[in-house]
Order: structure tokens, then C-alpha cells, then sequence
């Protein structure tokens, strides 16, 4: 077995031809069973293939390894440049982009081969493709936004110390693409929208908390947003796994986030004790 | 399914959901208006957070040195080799300070200065610090801004989001003149419903076709066909032919992944060995055995002239002169002379995504970059209303003009295509860019458009009939017409043979690619037309290899795909018309630009008799500044006029 810490030193030379097994979980639909397919895709070196482009391949080749029929596998994208966070899934037992999964470097070997999943935190509609509206749903639950008074023209916002932006920036590229769910122990799927408020949030809310609530405008709703991390569903849920800052492609700071907003939130809950509000 | 508005209250439908469809749908509901957004994805995974580099405004500090709102807008018609109407650009570049106002209090993580000041940075086409930026990854940041405000509104009820829905056809009403777009039918991607939504006005806001030419710099949505769609259904089309290729792109073999022109702008230096076939490690390679050759052809811009003349000069030493690096069409751009601690600090996203894209880390290599199919400044044609006022003595300081002329806001028509009621904003339109788009300038003509145009769009409903009255047949009609084509498309899965969908896409990709980018010439454009013809007669007898009507993505890719043809006639009909070369149409053929015939912005009619293009042409709107010979103070050819055109770039830079 060669690990993955030695295909990455394997250096391929441009323009070697070899083959990759990917082993598929394929789903036709809600409530319909799952079953897997082989696909033995061709690749040559140095060209910047990667599970995408894999995929594309057997969209255009739909016949399984062993020969059979098939139809194209569905799954999510947009932009390909793991910007826009659609093309998550389970890779070879881990969550990430697909896209960025670049083959010279993760399947150098001939014959290797790729295992595809769906996510498992979300329910699946088709193949490898997910509806994570749950995510956005979360969004709106912790009101992630600065209220500010309208589009007229009201002048410069508020001055930011560079610190500030620092951070800010930083969380701000969260793309909801959901990876640090799939890793997290208490996030569980739930397809009942009705239970979607009081089950956990996820740390890539409790972060955006902190990116509101550290801005001038955003402050303004700093306290609704920690009764909802202090409620049901909220900062006291996380277990401390730290998974969740392991798997974030964009490498924000999660746990450092939970950590600041479960300080804020026990504050805001004593100082509304001794308001009586 | 989201819960629906109630029938009764004023809507309009917005179709897509990047910064031009969010910008809209956020002005809209703040006039009382109710949205209906639709979206072939979610509305955060829109194709404008690959947007990297930054968004153009005067600011103080430029001001100080002799910018202004006029000096943007003169850069942006001069970019575009003045094929652009000019009141759009005027309003638009007026508006941008407020725009980033705007932004900068709906939170967006600008780069700060020590002072906390917004920070610049340098961009194509410009000799002044005018683009601000969020890192490298400002189009997701700006979206993001606006994806909040939306999402609040939301969540008040004013805003139902349609999402993982695609556009599949206007509805419209009525004949000639009398002719309105009172709805649109569309397509549930998970359940394959198809049904029809009545609006009282649609936008489209649907982006560019880069997949039109295969791989290009596009998010996988980005295939026109919604736009060719309107297009068929009768809206014209104009400057199809203009198609920006970016100078500098990674190759991969699904895509081709943007490096922002901020590299450029922060110091970013585009290089090759100055001898064919030299394979020495790039670290290793002399100052003197370099050519710089954008610094030395373009002493003032340097690596900053606009992206056709860069995408053109790497085409011309890869090409020409042999001396693309490995003998392909790539050359270096270099970052290794800044320090690590700058780069991260500004050019971070992009950095990463060279690394794990390329394999190497750009702060210790140069990197190996070429260029790529990147936006449509043509589109949908729109048109608007013009208004003279006085020049701004603060904003137009170096105008000379008594009366300048703008866009009147509020106006019902403001970004209306030639059909009532049918609205076309961003990229999917024609309106600011004329014959090439500036760095840094689409964040501002999205958001400009939704936040402008959005106040017409709301005055024309407001104004309006409504469309509770129009006979339900009007919608059956076309829901009808989508649900035969769907059916007839998924009846193919069960025959014996036919041809394959992503096989006739990339060969079209492929042609288009070859034939209508950087270098164009008539006998290749006729031969790609020729060929087009035989991929149209195959794609009649084209096979889905999925038959389900359960979240079916070989049929939508497929029924695109017939779109995207189409598209490809307009693209390469309005460049073999357009004898000259301007912009980013440039022709071996008819290599000098030619104002008497082709001042004149192409307009597509599509004729439901041939199903081919009717091009026709009309004047481009001056009346601001006068064309004048687009050099970029070039050294070796000097064009006319050259001098005059100096004194003015630089005038009141010393102020």
C-alpha cells in the first residue's frame, strides 16, 4: 500500500498514460437505494486532470468498468476553483472540493483508485449531488448580515483597524460548501425542516456570528444572534471534536471562532440576567 | 418548494443570482416590489466570486493626484476603443464611489491601510491607484455583501429564491410595439417540473457564454444559453463578436483558472528567456536574458495595458516568435522579487489556488501562465434614456465640456432589451465595455446595473398594466412549447444510436477557440461558420444517455447546448461582418480600425424562417469624448495621434 504521503512525492513526467479506478456511490433519487459503479477512466500526466474532469470523461463515456450502461453520474459544480464550494463530496473517505483534487499529485500510480461518496450530512438528491438549502437556512436563523438603513447614499461605512480585516477577511471566505459539517460529530442530518432551528448550527455559522459581530453595523444584532448560539442548537452544542478546523479548505480559524462567541455568548447571558432582559 | 408571493402583489423575476441579479433584487424590494429570484444554483455559488482582482472608483487619494469619475470614464471608453454608448459609462463610472460606499457599509472586508483608509491598487489601462480590493478575492466578497442583503430580505418575506431552477423561456405577450414579457417558464432541476411564473417585468442577469468556447475562465453555468434563449424568443443581441481572452490563466482539463491582473497590478512582472528553447530553471536565468516584453513594447503601462493587447503581444512571442515557454503558448509571470508577507496579504486567494492548481508555490517560482476565454462584453441589447446636465465642476474636473451627457435614472426603459419588460443586466449585457473590458471594471458595471436600472424596473411595474389580466393560454403556450422540446430531447435516451452531447460541445469549444479568439481572420471565421453547420445538423440527431425525469443534468446540459450554437452563429456571423479590428476583435485581415463603417454597434435579430442571424447595425452613442487612436504609447509602431493622446493621459498628474 503506498500512502498518500508518498504519491505526493511520486513526480510524474508530462504526458504518461495510465488508468484510474473510481468506484462511485450512485443514488437515483430520494428514498431510492443506493449501489455502486466502477469507472475506469484514462488519464495522461501533466495535464491537470482532476476528478472533474474524471467525471466529465464518464459523462461523455457512460459504461461502467465492467462494461454495462449507464447513465452520466450527477453531481454539483460552478466554478471549479474551489471558490464557490458546489462541488463537495466524499473523497476516498474525506470531504473536499473535487476540483481541486488534482490526480498527478492524489492517484499517481496506475490503477489507483478513487473512491466518490455524496456528503452524508445532507440529504441526497441525485449521485454525488446534495441539497445543503440547510446551510442557507442557518444563515437566516443567526441573521448574517449588517443592517444597514438602505441602498441610498449614506456615505463610507465604518473604519476597520487592519486586525480587524484581519480576521474578518478570513472568515469571509467561507463558501458554505459544508465540509467542516460532514467532519463534525454533533451535526447530523436532519430532513425535517421543522427540527432545522433547534439542531446545531455548525461551526461555519458560529463563525460568521463573529464576522458580524465584530463589524460596526453588524454589532447591531450582536445580541439576537448570541440568544440563538445560546439557545437549543447553539455554541453549547459543540462537542470540541476540532474536526471541523482540520477539513476547512479555506483554513479559517473555526474552533478559534466557536471559543470567542461561547465567551460572548455566556457574557451576553449574565448581563441579561442582571437586566432582567 | 419555496412558499409562493400572493398572486396579486406587484413582482418582478429576476434570473440569476451573481452581483447584477443581487444587486437588482436588493433595489427592487426596497421600492415595495416583491422578487421572484431564479437560479440555476444557489445565489452564493454564483459565477462572480471567481471575480479576483478588484473593483475601479475614484477615490481621495486618486482624486489628489489628478483623477476623476471623467478620467475613469475616459479609460473605460479609451479600453473599449470607443465602441461603448457613452452615457452608460459616464453614469456608471459617476456612480462608483458611492458604489463602494455602498459596499463598504454593507461589511465587505476591504484592504485596509494603516490609517484604516480602504487600500488601492493599481489595474489594467489605468496610471492611477483606483481599484479597491478585498484580498484577492473580491467578486466573492462583494457578492457575499449583497448575497446578505438579499437573504435579509428574504427572510421578511419580500424575496422567494427559485433555486437549482434554469430558465428556459420568456413569456411574451402581444405583437410588434404592443409585444411585453409577462413571465418566464422554467425547469425544476431535482423534480423536472416545468411551469410557467407571471411577472409584471423580467431581469435577466445570467451572466456570460464562456463555454461557448470550451474551456475558458467560466464557472460550468456559464453557457449563454438563457441569454441565446431571449435572443430566439426575439430580444437582439449586440457585439456578439466581442470576446475578452485574459492574458493570464493556468490550464487545466476542465477549466481554465483565473490569475487575477492584480498580480500585475501589485508588481507582477510577464517575462520569457530571450532564447527560443532556453529550459534553464527561470531562478537561474539573468536579468539581461529576459524579456520583459510588455515593459519594453509599452514603456508607461508596462504589464498593465489592457488584456486583448497583452493576450495578443503572449500571442504573438509564443506564436511568431517562438519563444512560448517549452515551445508552448505560455510565458512566466513573476512574483518572486516580492515578499512573502505582501503577497499573502493581498494576493493570498490567488496564490493558493496557483499552488494547488500548478503544484507550485508562485512566492519561490515564476508562474507558467496563458491565456484564456474569459467575458462576453457583448450580450443582450439594451438601451435607456439619455439626460444633459452640466459637468460636476468636482467629478469632471478635466472635462471641457459645457453639457455632458448621462443616463436619466428612474427612467422605465433604463437597461430594457428592444422587447417591453424584459430587462438585461451585467455581463449578459452589451451596455459599458464596447470592444474590451477593463480590469476591475465588471464588479462595477454589475452592481451599477442592478442598483440603477433597478429603479426604472420598479417605475415600469409601477407605472404599469399588470399582468393579471393576461389570458393564461399566453403562458400555457410556451409552457407547452418547453415541455415538448424537454420531451422529445428525453425520448432520444431510448434509441439505438446518436450523436453525443459533450462530444459536439467540445468540438465546438475546440473550433470556436481556433477560430474566433485572439487573432481572427475571414477565411477561418467562414470556415468555423462551416463547420458550425455540420455540428448543428448533428446536434438534430442528438441522444441523451439519461432517460430519468428525476434531476436529468444530461438533458439540461444537452437543451443548452442547442442554445449555445445558436450563440456560436451570432459570435462568429458579427465577426466576419466587422471588417476592422478594434478592441479585442482583432483581424489579420483587417488589422487597423475602421470608424467610418464600424463605429457601430452589431445587433443579432434571429430570424424564425432561416433560424440564423439578421445582423444589422446602429451608431454608437458619442457626445462625450472623441475616438481617437488607441496606442497605449506603444514604442515600436507609433500611431497617429500619438502625441495628443499622450498630453491627456498624464494631464494634471502632477496635481
Amino acid at each position: 500500500m503506498v500512502t498518500q504521503a508518498a504519491k505526493n512525492e511520486v513526480h510524474l513526467e508530462p504526458g504518461l498514460k495510465r488508468t484510474i479506478r473510481f468506484r462511485i456511490k450512485r443514488c437515483d433519487g430520494p428514498g431510492k437505494p443506493a449501489r455502486w459503479e466502477n469507472f475506469d477512466v484514462p488519464v495522461v500526466s501533466g495535464e491537470g486532470v482532476n476528478v472533474i474532469s474524471c467525471l466529465q470523461w464518464i459523462a461523455e463515456h457512460p459504461k461502467t468498468a465492467e462494461g454495462a450502461d449507464t447513465t452520466p453520474v450527477v453531481w454539483d459544480s460552478g466554478c471549479l476553483e474551489e471558490v464557490c464550494g458546489a462541488c463537495t463530496m466524499v473523497i476516498n473517505g474525506s470531504v473536499r472540493q473535487s476540483c481541486s483534487c488534482q490526480l498527478d499529485n492524489y492517484a499517481p500510480l496506475d490503477g489507483d483508485t478513487i473512491t466518490l461518496e455524496p456528503m452524508s450530512k445532507f440529504p441526497v438528491v441525485r449521485d454525488l449531488w446534495v441539497d445543503r438549502s440547510r446551510l442557507f437556512h442557518n444563515l437566516k436563523r443567526l441573521k448574517a448580515w449588517a443592517p444597514i438603513d438602505g441602498l441610498h447614499d449614506l456615505g463610507a461605512g465604518p473604519k476597520e483597524h487592519t486586525d480587524d480585516q484581519h480576521v474578518r477577511y478570513k472568515i469571509s471566505e467561507c463558501m458554505s460548501c459544508g465540509c467542516c459539517l460532514e467532519a463534525c460529530p454533533q451535526f447530523h442530518q436532519e430532513e425535517n425542516e421543522e427540527n432545522w432551528d433547534s439542531s446545531f448550527i455548525g461551526a461555519n455559522t458560529i463563525a460568521q456570528a463573529r464576522l458580524f459581530n465584530l463589524h460596526e453595523t453588524g454589532k447591531q444584532l450582536a445580541g439576537d444572534r448570541l440568544d440563538t448560539l445560546a439557545a437549543a442548537g447553539g455554541v453549547s452544542d459543540c462537542g470540541n471534536a476540532q474536526n471541523c478546523v482540520k477539513v476547512c479548505p479555506k483554513e479559517i480559524p473555526l474552533t478559534e471562532a466557536i471559543a470567542a462567541i461561547g465567551r460572548a455568548t455566556t457574557i451576553h447571558r449574565v448581563r441579561k440576567f442582571f437586566r432582567g432582559k | 418548494m419555496p412558499a409562493a408571493h400572493p398572486a396579486s402583489q406587484k413582482r418582478v423575476i429576476v434570473v440569476g443570482g451573481g452581483l447584477a441579479g443581487l444587486a437588482a433584487a436588493a433595489r427592487l424590494t426596497e421600492q415595495g416590489l416583491l422578487v421572484d429570484l431564479f437560479s440555476i444554483i444557489p445565489v452564493k455559488r454564483s459565477h462572480s466570486v471567481c471575480a479576483q482582482g478588484g473593483i475601479n472608483a475614484t477615490n481621495e487619494v486618486a482624486r489628489q493626484q489628478g483623477f476623476s469619475e471623467w478620467l475613469h470614464c475616459d479609460e473605460t471608453l479609451y479600453g473599449g476603443d470607443f465602441l461603448a454608448d457613452q452615457p452608460p459609462v459616464y453614469e456608471m463610472t459617476h456612480w462608483a464611489p458611492r458604489i463602494i460606499d455602498l459596499l463598504d457599509r454593507m461589511g465587505v472586508p476591504f484592504n485596509r491601510t494603516n490609517e484604516a483608509q480602504r487600500d488601492l491598487r493599481l489595474f489594467g489601462g489605468s496610471l492611477f491607484k483606483r481599484t479597491h480590493f478585498a484580498g484577492a478575492t473580491t467578486g466573492q466578497q462583494l457578492m457575499y455583501a449583497l448575497d446578505e442583503q438579499v437573504r435579509r430580505a428574504e427572510a421578511e418575506g419580500k424575496v422567494v429564491k427559485y433555486e437549482s431552477w434554469e430558465f428556459l423561456w420568456p413569456v411574451i405577450e402581444g405583437d410588434g410595439d404592443g409585444r411585453r414579457c409577462v413571465g418566464i417558464v422554467a425547469q425544476d432541476l431535482r423534480t423536472m417540473q416545468i411551469r410557467a411564473f407571471r411577472a409584471d417585468a423580467v431581469a435577466m442577469a445570467t451572466g456570460g457564454c464562456g463555454l461557448v468556447f470550451g474551456q475558458s475562465t467560466n464557472s460550468v453555468m456559464c453557457n449563454g444559453g438563457a441569454a441565446s434563449r431571449c435572443y430566439q424568443a426575439g430580444a437582439w443581441y449586440a457585439n456578439g463578436e466581442f470576446i475578452q481572452v485574459h492574458p493570464t490563466a493556468i490550464p487545466g482539463a476542465d477549466k481554465c483558472r483565473l490569475m487575477s491582473e492584480s498580480a500585475r497590478g501589485e508588481g507582477g512582472r510577464v517575462w520569457v528567456p530571450r532564447k527560443a528553447g532556453d529550459d534553464r530553471d527561470p531562478r537561474t536565468i539573468p536579468e539581461e536574458e529576459r524579456y520583459y516584453f510588455l515593459e519594453e513594447h509599452y514603456p508607461k503601462y508596462g504589464n498593465l495595458v489592457p488584456r486583448d493587447i497583452a493576450s495578443r503581444e503572449i500571442f504573438d512571442i509564443c506564436v511568431n516568435q517562438g519563444l512560448g515557454l517549452g515551445g508552448k503558448n505560455m510565458v512566466y509571470l513573476d512574483l518572486t522579487h516580492k515578499s512573502r508577507e505582501e503577497l499573502d496579504n493581498k494576493l493570498k486567494g490567488i496564490l493558493e489556488i496557483y499552488e494547488k492548481f500548478a503544484g507550485q508555490d508562485p512566492r519561490e517560482f515564476p508562474m507558467k501562465i496563458f491565456p484564456a476565454v474569459h467575458y462576453s462584453m457583448g450580450g443582450l441589447w439594451t438601451t435607456y434614456t439619455s439626460e444633459t446636465r452640466r459637468p460636476d465642476p468636482r467629478q469632471d474636473l478635466q472635462c471641457e465640456l459645457d453639457e455632458i451627457v448621462g443616463m436619466k435614472l428612474g427612467a422605465p426603459n433604463s437597461m430594457s432589451t428592444n422587447i417591453d419588460g424584459l430587462y438585461a443586466l451585467g455581463e449578459v449585457n452589451f451596455a459599458f465595455h464596447g470592444g474590451t473590458r477593463l480590469g476591475a471594471n465588471a464588479l462595477l458595471s454589475c452592481i451599477f446595473d442592478g442598483l440603477f436600472a433597478g429603479v426604472g424596473i420598479g417605475n415600469y411595474v409601477n407605472d404599469g398594466p399588470g399582468v393579471d389580466e393576461v389570458p393564461q393560454g399566453v403562458y400555457d403556450e410556451v409552457t407547452n412549447q418547453e415541455q415538448t422540446k424537454c420531451d422529445a430531447l428525453v425520448r432520444t435516451a431510448g434509441a439505438d444510436k446518436g450523436e453525443n452531447p459533450y462530444a459536439i460541445a467540445r468540438e465546438l469549444g475546440d473550433e470556436m477557440t481556433a477560430a474566433s479568439t485572439v487573432v481572427k481572420n475571414g477565411p477561418r471565421m467562414e470556415e468555423a461558420a462551416r463547420n458550425l453547420e455540420t455540428l448543428r445538423d448533428r446536434f438534430q440527431n442528438v441522444r441523451l444517455s439519461d432517460g430519468a425525469m428525476w434531476t436529468n443534468q444530461n438533458l439540461s446540459f444537452t437543451r443548452a447546448l442547442g442554445d449555445m450554437i445558436v450563440l456560436a452563429d451570432v459570435v462568429l456571423q458579427g465577426g466576419l461582418l466587422r471588417e476592422e479590428s478594434r478592441g479585442s476583435h482583432y483581424r489579420l485581415d483587417f488589422p487597423e480600425r475602421d470608424d467610418t463603417k464600424f463605429l457601430k454597434t452589431t445587433v443579432a435579430e434571429f430570424d424564425t424562417a432561416t433560424n440564423r442571424p439578421k445582423i444589422s447595425y446602429r451608431d454608437v452613442q458619442l457626445g462625450l469624448v472623441a475616438p481617437r487612436a488607441r496606442t497605449y504609447g506603444k514604442t515600436a509602431e507609433k500611431a497617429s495621434g500619438e502625441s495628443k493622446e499622450k498630453k491627456k493621459e498624464t494631464a494634471g498628474a502632477g496635481a
